[in-house]
């Protein structure tokens, strides 16, 4: 009876303890939000779109720099990393399928997809910073582009593995070359998944700061010249929440908000099309 | 018909060519970064040698003399920690979510905790820096100094002045941020768990926990390992959430209240502040280092993985 008896209240406490676990993960998530609703709510003002920035003290300054130069980043970084991710993603699934290459550089990409992000900040300042001589826009969107090709690649070859073989052989049957099933068959019904995997991609460089810290490093005022360093919000926040001024503080918690807005956003609706997509 | 065929043919020979060389791009890419960081390090190597450098505890920009030592400690220590804290609670909210909770709030939950992953990082570094560090200088640092300070040995650990900037507040943050990663994987494999392993444990009388502990945890252990290492992953190359919370001060830390530096910080800290070659190639030099402990650790989980898949 005794070791029946200590059986359940070790069973009890164990459960007792996940629970606990399960509140706790919780209570971070909650916290972290709060603490960004809390201090990013107040803080963001209409000046923090349509003003760059004031002198460092001076009321009235905003990020509309920084929105900018996050934008045009992140676009390059799309423009970029997209379509490699998903033609590479496209060799994976169908023509190297069989190849060993091919399932090398799919556990590759897994690799890749843990790779420090600030070392890869590290390698464009050493292929592109040194010897154009300057930090730009451009080497910011390649180190971005850089993170977010394994992570299409891999989205976009496990989407396309769950189009199923059969539809294939039915436009083969047709006569159409292997090429043309790719784009017009399977494509379009791996589209919605691989549509997801971008989004999530985007969801994921949104908020990198270290691979930007030195390849399109930053700046205090508007420009489009992807050629030249450029600001972003992200590399942003990080000057101003370390910074010395209170002004400064208060915008660095508007733009945390923002972008923590957009990622959770992205990252949510990201899962809800996946889930009504493949659920059923 | 023949032109048009031959036409179909070229076409599809430039499209698999195209996909086939993205796909190499992958490859090519961690070449070069291997090649690049490696050649910028040269002259660091040079210098300093690989034991001497990663042996070697002064981080000297004045006198250009640079070791690894301090912030190769430090990365291993946060990281450490990290996991330390990280495995029982992701454990405990996976068990949570494939045993415990009601169906209709599984969804929710599982998606509340992935959400930790979501969080950008720099955001992670900013509620540290401003809400979390504070909390822990002025309520917990000095509740554990007062428990467990007195005690020889397990003091030192809990010696200092609890300014929150420190290790323990780091290690804290990093292992919140690596939940996500070891629970959603440790989750999706006890789900995987054959029913009829359970209920025959249950048929001879184990308790719920028994089944868990006995049954599923052996099942899942290797997609939990996997979960770990990609956890571990995250955590030795986190940069912004550990910039902001952990001091960048270059000295073997003895004390779980005493700020330090990972390599991360130091490079973005220090990277566009390098102001001699040397210094700079020193800085290239650690990310290598970095870059290769992160591969070999990931390298090594993929093919344990690999290998259990077939086995």
């Amino acid at each position: 009876m005794d070791i029946i008896g200590r059986r359940k209240l070790i069973n009890v406490v164990a459960l007792t303890l996940a629970c606990v676990a399960a509140a706790l993960g919780l209570f971070w998530l909650l916290f972290i939000l709060a603490d960004i609703l809390r201090h990013g709510l107040g803080s963001i003002t209409w000046e923090l779109f349509t003003n760059e920035a004031a002198p460092p003290g001076m009321a009235g300054g905003g990020l509309k720099h920084a929105f900018i130069g996050q934008l045009l980043i992140t676009w390059y970084a799309v423009l970029i990393g997209v379509p490699l991710g998903v033609l590479g993603g496209t060799y994976l699934a169908e023509y190297g399928r069989n190849r060993a290459i091919g399932r090398f550089i799919s556990t590759l990409s897994d690799i890749m997809i843990s790779v420090p992000s600030i070392v890869i900040g590290t390698f464009v300042y050493a292929v592109v910073v040194k010897p154009s001589g300057h930090f730009s826009g451009y080497a910011g969107a390649v180190a971005l582009a850089i993170i977010m090709v394994p992570v299409v690649l891999r989205t976009t070859e496990e989407m396309i593995n769950l189009v199923p073989w059969e539809i294939r052989e039915a436009a083969f049957a047709l006569g159409a070359p292997y090429y043309k099933v790719i784009i017009q068959v399977v494509y379009r019904g791996a589209a919605t998944g691989i549509f997801t995997g971008v989004l999530l991609a985007i969801a994921r460089i949104a908020g990198e700061t270290a691979p930007l810290l030195f390849t399109s490093f930053n700046n205090m005022f508007l420009t489009t010249d992807m050629s030249e360093s450029m600001p972003s919000l992200t590399v942003t926040i990080y000057q101003y929440a370390m910074g010395p001024y209170d002004d400064w503080h208060q915008m660095a918690w508007a733009a945390a908000f923002i972008i923590t807005a957009f990622i959770l956003l992205v990252t949510v609706l990201g899962r809800l099309i996946i889930r009504w997509k493949y659920k059923h | 018909m023949v032109d048009n065929n031959r036409q179909q043919q070229w076409l599809e020979r430039i499209f698999a060519a195209t996909t086939f060389l993205a796909a190499f791009l992958v490859l090519a890419v961690i070449v070069s970064i291997f090649l690049s960081l490696f050649r910028e390090s040269l002259p660091a190597m040079e210098k300093f040698g690989l034991w001497g450098f990663i042996s070697a505890t002064e981080w000297d920009p004045v006198g250009e003399v640079f070791g690894a030592a301090t912030t190769l400690y430090g990365t291993l220590v946060t990281t450490a920690l990290a996991l330390i804290m990280a495995i029982p609670l992701s454990m405990g909210i996976a068990i949570f979510i494939a045993e415990l909770c009601p169906p209709v709030l599984r969804p929710l939950i599982a998606t509340a905790t992935e959400l930790l992953a979501a969080i950008p990082s720099i955001i992670y570094g900013m509620w540290g820096l401003f809400t979390f560090a504070p909390l822990m200088a002025e309520y917990v640092e000095p509740a554990l100094q007062r428990t467990f300070g007195a005690i020889p040995l397990l003091g030192k650990l809990f010696s200092g002045v609890p300014l929150g900037i420190d290790i323990l507040t780091t290690s804290i943050i990093l292992s919140i941020m690596i939940t996500p990663f070891i629970a959603s994987i440790a989750r999706d494999t006890f789900a995987l768990t054959p029913p009829q392993l359970k209920e025959s444990a249950y048929g001879i009388g184990a308790t719920r926990w028994e089944v868990i502990r006995d049954v599923m945890i052996p099942h899942a252990k290797t997609g939990i390992f996997g979960g770990i290492i990609i956890a571990m992953g995250r955590a030795l190359g986190e940069t912004m959430a550990v910039a902001f919370v952990l001091g960048n001060r270059h000295a073997i830390a003895t004390s779980l209240f005493d700020a330090s530096a990972t390599i991360t910080v130091t490079l973005a800290n220090e990277f566009t502040e390098a102001d001699s070659d040397l210094y700079l190639s020193a800085l290239f030099y650690l990310a290598l280092i970095l870059l290769s402990m992160n591969f070999i650790v990931l390298a090594l989980a993929k093919t344990v993985l690999a290998r259990s898949k077939q086995g």
